[in-house]
């Protein structure tokens, strides 16, 4: 099992549930490290539902929305599935504004995300 | 403790170094000043990600990490105006010619989208000729929320 310094997961059935330790994801090289988990999820532990749970984070830089869209071709190159939720509404912003509203399927709460993999 | 407005309002000069993570050695106090100013959670997240994106394309893009070479910021906070000035020591650019990053063929594109988000963010944005400059100003008025 890897070592996650940026991000924790669970298992909710067959969804692997990631949160985010940082607050504010903006730092470049927490990113850097940020990304690597996450493709190591898909990667190294072919985890093929994965739901990242935006609870507590106030802030997202568009480097790390770079490393989300490359998580979500990373996801579908190993035919998994990936969902976003609980994004509060100054976030949901940017991902309106750059239009990645349409590239990832977001949900509003946890409970609606996981069910929506069934 | 009780946080009053200043009068003649706040305002930093700063140089910053070109390397990574540099931002916060202006936007951890310029949060702190916006929230003093009365400025909104909403509208300082608005602050705070076009600063955070214009300061570190000026470190990487611009200066391309040179650490010969600083980043000039200069910022002006009162309860009715947020206005913050990047200069980096690079070549510039053309900000005409940044693709548009929400066309379906670049959709998918992991980077792109900083100046995007400044300009949707902020009442104002604007380059100087050269493109090492960028003017970002947000007003808050009655009409604007």
């Amino acid at each position: 099992m890897a070592t996650h310094r940026r991000i924790d997961v669970s298992k909710v059935g067959d969804v692997s549930v990631v949160k985010f330790q940082d607050r504010k994801i903006l730092d470049e090289a927490s990113i850097q490290e940020l990304g690597l988990e996450l493709f190591g999820l898909v990667e190294h532990d072919n985890r093929k539902s994965i739901l990242l749970n935006f609870k507590g984070v106030e802030f997202l830089s568009s480097a790390a929305l770079g490393k989300l869209i490359t998580l979500d071709r990373k996801v579908k190159s190993h035919k998994g599935r990936l969902k976003l939720c609980a994004i509060r509404p100054e976030i949901l912003e940017v991902f309106q504004i750059t239009k990645l509203n349409k590239v990832f399927d977001i949900r509003t709460d946890e409970a609606e995300a996981i069910a929506a993999f069934a | 403790m009780e946080h009053r407005p200043a009068e003649s309002g706040w305002n930093l000069e700063v140089d910053l170094p070109s390397q990574r993570g540099a931002s916060r050695l202006v936007t951890d106090e310029l949060l702190e000043q916006l929230g003093i100013h009365g400025w909104s959670p909403s509208d300082i997240f608005a602050i705070h990600l076009a600063a955070e994106e214009a300061i570190v394309n000026a470190i990487v893009h611009g200066n391309k990490l040179d650490p010969a070479k600083k980043v000039h910021v200069s910022c002006e906070v009162t309860p009715g105006l947020a206005r913050i000035r990047i200069t980096d020591e690079g070549e510039g650019f053309d900000p005409g010619q940044v693709p548009d990053c929400t066309a379906d063929d670049r959709l998918e594109m992991p980077g792109g989208r900083g100046v995007m988000l400044m300009k949707s963010f902020m009442t104002r944005i604007e380059y100087n000729a050269k493109g090492n400059s960028v003017l970002l100003e947000k007003r808050h008025d009655a009409a604007a929320g």
